[in-house]
């Protein structure tokens, strides 16, 4: 005290004038304030920004992936090219390959640009070079199917090449295809004349939600759709194992463990998993399952386990946390009517913590959802998953893609064409991702009690 | 897949053991459940329960012991001279492997019969032209010993995997057998029953040791594989990253170390001060409107995944980059070659960041005591110099544990890096040079084609015990300090 009282002798404040006038002192002080509150709303501002541009580059790099480019031409189906014995026999119709159909298809296109009246001093080869290489493949398809059809002009919707689509969308332009083999200014002339005639037109694209991966030749065909069902088995296999070990530990550690070196053993681990990098459990996985137990490469069977792995410890801390909120008056209510302790836990806690529960399991598969590096390792990428699988265990064994790995798979490729292809990836994996985690928002907000 | 089929046989054998077990003891108790000692339904539960249990057991720890069993015995009948020289023994096994697979499939696909694919002799008939048509290629001509040892394989496999189905039905069955003998109305079933869900139980949770220990495990015995083919001063002192496959690489973890710390620090430098000034925005000065619709926002940046940031970097900030500092950008510099770099990694990661450390330094800025900032209000001190003078040294610890966390979550991080930060191993210290890091090589030299007796795909595996080691460090570290921190206040 007696410092303070000497302190304020030896140094008396200098505050000369009114009080409502504020010295440099306080000027400054009040200016550090500011400043410093400044700092912090640029901070969230910042961070709001960097969520706005992401959101919108996505948006706005994604959507036209949904949107393709297609070319209506009527094709007549020769029978002298595609049955030369007329017998419609399948078998011969089979012997045909994708390149007997390639002249039909050129005539297609050169028949359409004479009826239309369109001048083009393109051969018919480089005529046809504005359509999919998937256009032939598709017609054999349906010629295929539809055997009795040949002789008939039949109405056919064929994709254009990746490079006309790219022109259609704004990616593609006369400056940027000076060096390029695929198209030339002619061809895009040839475009813009169909278009305007209606024969060539930019509609929604069902086949990139729902279709298979194509090679790096056909990016116009590449579509999400098996690679979906590949995260779908994959989530499957998460919910399957995941939900019920991770009830299962966490009822365990929070209703039953004694206290002692095991529980406190289990305790850290799974904290710890928690933090492990996603690639070390990839690397398990591979050691593991695939190098030692020779389950089969790229399976959904495999991801789903590595994943689960990663998961678990996410849904047991969840489902500990809505255990913890139970209140202890409801097992003493139930203890005390005589249920005895595992009754008590299994027939009125876990019903009053499911919805919780509910909502960590589906943020974990959220999560799941997402992750990419350990499929990497793996062997869900580098390859193209074209055939959908068929049955349960097919779609669990053999070798698919997932949502985020397809994604990267195309972010890899060369052509800028499978770049729109891995926004619109994204845009798709995100809304799943959304729809999760509404989901479980809602989930809590409707069934959360307080107690 | 007769796996399956046990399996469902398993499951189908519970369910009628649940239904005939509850029977049983009504009727010893001549229908009236009163007299039961517990509910009727303990008494099926615990007839399902044996039979199932036991035998699932036995056919997972089967599955998982018949291939290392068999690997063994077929590995221990090649001789040291059959294995060819700039081979290994792996190499071999490899071989015996996909022969036997063949067999199988040409079995399958009616081609041999089953006698034939036993006494089948590579004198004889060509092998590798027999399993070329059933979809097996093989490098080259199957030898003699390969032929027998893939054969001893195929037997043992299926002498293993009949003796499984065996073993595994007979457990059930007399499970099934005794459960059943056993079920009496006065028999306690609902404290076996609770026993044996508490054994479960108890197992569920053990699994996340064992995973522990499995990561541990497969990457300690590839890790030791890999010092026996590469010095392992190379590995920790050397200076150069050269993978190389023809032999003779240089494998030296330091440059990619350089790289991942190089990345994650520019992560941190833009995580760290964002978070940082945003956490304490939002718990000192944000009123309840701006807290509750801010906090979810900068949330959701942590909740996208990894891969929508690595297609970030990849083409939208690196092409940027380029486009400043690159030959022909604005700056008229030619500081970048292409498009991926240190720093396009570590802005992508940062932002990936900034909710990470937001939110855990929120938690402990909370945890301060009002009473300190209400002492300090009190003397006369502004907000901010309450913020930097009161509350900041209070909670340092626990945003030093934040940051360590944050930078442990850098280290890992693979699929930015991937896409983003390049190939290319050295030491720099130029931001705009691409570098690589430990899980960008743990991702090349594990994908593709691996041949799992190289040292060049073994040391992935050295580099992923590296990063646990490392992660598992930083984060034991961080919340050894936060919990202590905390404690401080409680």
């Amino acid at each position: 005290m007696t410092d303070l009282s000497q302190n304020t002798a030896s140094e008396p404040r200098k505050h000369g004038g009114s009080l409502l006038e504020q010295t440099p002192r306080t000027k400054k002080r009040n200016a550090a304030e500011k400043r410093f509150r400044a700092y912090g709303i640029a901070a969230i501002a910042a961070g709001l920004v960097m969520l706005i541009i992401l959101v919108t580059t996505i948006v706005g790099k994604g959507t036209g992936a949904f949107q393709q480019t297609f070319i209506t031409l009527q094709v007549e189906l020769l029978e002298s090219k595609l049955d030369k014995k007329g017998e419609r026999n399948i078998e011969d119709i089979k012997k045909v390959t994708t390149f007997g159909y390639a002249p039909i298809i050129k005539g297609a296109v050169a028949a359409a640009v004479e009826e239309l009246g369109i001048e083009t001093s393109l051969k018919p080869k480089k005529l046809a070079g504005i359509l999919s290489k998937d256009a032939a493949a598709q017609l054999r398809e349906y010629v295929l199917a539809n055997p009795d059809q040949i002789g008939q002009t039949v109405e056919f919707r064929f994709l254009a090449s990746s490079r006309v689509d790219g022109y259609m969308k704004g990616r593609v332009h006369r400056e940027s295809i000076a060096n390029d083999k695929n198209i030339s200014p002619e061809q895009l002339d040839l475009v813009d004349a169909l278009a305007a005639a209606g024969v060539l037109e930019k509609t929604f694209n069902l086949d990139f939600i729902l279709g298979a991966d194509a090679s790096d030749a056909r990016p116009e065909a590449a579509g999400m759709g098996v690679s979906m069902l590949g995260s779908l088995f994959m989530m499957f296999v998460v919910l399957a194992l995941a939900l019920p070990i991770g009830v299962a530990a966490s009822i365990y550690l929070e209703e039953f463990a004694p206290q002692n070196w095991l529980t406190d053993m289990i305790e850290v681990n799974i904290s710890n998993l928690a933090a492990v990098p996603s690639i070390v459990f990839g690397i398990l996985g591979l050691a593991v399952f695939i190098n030692y137990m020779h389950l089969p490469t790229s399976a959904p069977l495999v991801g789903g386990l590595v994943l689960t792995l990663m998961t678990l410890p996410t849904i047991i801390i969840s489902t500990r946390a809505s255990l913890k909120s139970v209140p202890p008056s409801i097992r003493d209510a139930a203890l005390g009517v005589g249920a005895s302790k595992m009754q008590a836990v299994f027939h009125h806690v876990l019903p009053l913590a499911a919805p919780g529960i509910l909502t960590g399991t589906i943020i974990g598969l959220a999560q799941a959802l997402g992750e990419t590096a350990p499929l990497l390792l793996i062997g869900m990428v580098g390859f193209i998953a074209s055939n959908a699988p068929e049955t349960l265990a097919d779609g669990l064994l053999s070798p698919n893609s997932a949502m985020p790995a397809q994604i990267y798979e195309w972010a890899k490729r060369a052509d800028p064409a499978f770049y729109e292809r891995a926004w619109g990836g994204i845009i798709i994996l995100l809304i799943f991702l959304v729809t999760m985690n509404t989901l479980a928002v809602i989930l809590r907000r409707r069934f959360e009690r307080r107690w | 897949m007769p796996t399956i089929w046990l399996v469902a046989l398993l499951l189908a054998l519970a369910a009628a053991g649940f239904y005939w077990g509850r029977a049983r003891a009504l009727s010893t108790a001549g229908g009236d459940a009163k007299d039961l000692h517990s509910l009727p339904s303990y008494y099926g539960y615990h007839v399902a329960l044996t039979s199932f249990v036991p035998a699932i057991g036995v056919l997972a720890v089967w599955l998982l012991a018949q291939p290392l069993f068999i690997e063994n015995r077929v590995s221990g009948m090649i001789p040291a001279e059959a294995v060819p020289e700039n081979s290994t023994l792996g190499l071999v096994m490899s071989d015996v492997r996909r022969v036997a697979e063949g067999l199988d499939l040409a079995v399958e696909q009616g081609l041999l019969t089953r006698a034939e694919a036993r006494d089948l002799s590579s004198g004889s008939q060509d092998v590798r032209a027999l399993l070329g048509e059933v979809g097996v290629a093989l490098g080259n001509d199957v030898r003699p010993e390969v032929l027998t040892a893939a054969q001893a394989f195929r037997n043992l496999s299926n002498t293993g995997k009949t003796a499984m189905s065996v073993v595994v039905a007979l457990l059930a069955l007399s499970g099934f057998a005794w459960a059943y003998s056993k079920t009496h109305k006065d028999f306690r079933a609902r404290n076996v029953v609770e026993r044996g869900i508490m054994a479960l139980l108890i197992l569920a949770a053990s699994l996340a040791i064992l995973t522990t220990v499995g990561i541990v495990l497969s990457m300690l015995f590839e890790t030791k594989n890999f010092f026996g083919l590469h010095s392992w001063t190379d590995f920790f002192f050397g200076s150069t990253w050269a993978p190389n496959f023809r032999g003779d690489s240089e494998l030296s973890i330091l440059p990619l170390l350089w790289g991942t710390l190089y990345i994650s620090f520019i992560a941190l430098l833009v995580a760290v001060p964002v978070g940082l000034f945003a956490a304490i925005y939002l718990s000192e000065y944000a009123s309840n409107t701006v807290r509750s619709f801010a906090k979810p926002l900068l949330e959701i940046l942590a909740g996208i995944p990894t891969i929508v940031y690595g297609l970030f970097a990849l083409l939208m900030v690196g092409p940027a980059l380029a486009g400043v500092f690159a030959k022909g950008g604005l700056l008229g510099v030619e500081w970048m070659a292409g498009a991926t770099s240190v720093l396009t990694a570590g802005l992508v990661m940062g932002i990936m960041l900034i909710p990470f450390v937001s939110s855990l330094s929120d938690d402990i800025i909370n945890a301060v005591p009002q009473a300190m900032r209400d002492g300090s209000l009190g003397l006369g001190a502004t907000k901010s110099e309450t913020v930097r003078q009161v509350v900041m040294p209070a909670a340092l610890p626990g945003i030093v544990g934040a940051v360590l966390l944050a930078a442990s979550r850098a280290i890992g991080e693979t699929m930015i890096v991937v896409m983003g930060a390049g190939a290319i191993a050295k030491f720099s210290a130029n931001p705009l040079e691409s570098m690589t890091t430990i899980t960008t090589r743990i991702v090349s030299q594990l994908t593709g084609d691996t041949d799992f007796a190289s040292p060049e795909t073994l040391v992935a595996f050295a580099l992923g015990l590296t990063l646990f080691v490392l992660t598992l460090g930083l984060n034991v570290l961080a919340l050894y300090i936060v919990r202590k921190y905390r404690e401080q206040y409680e």
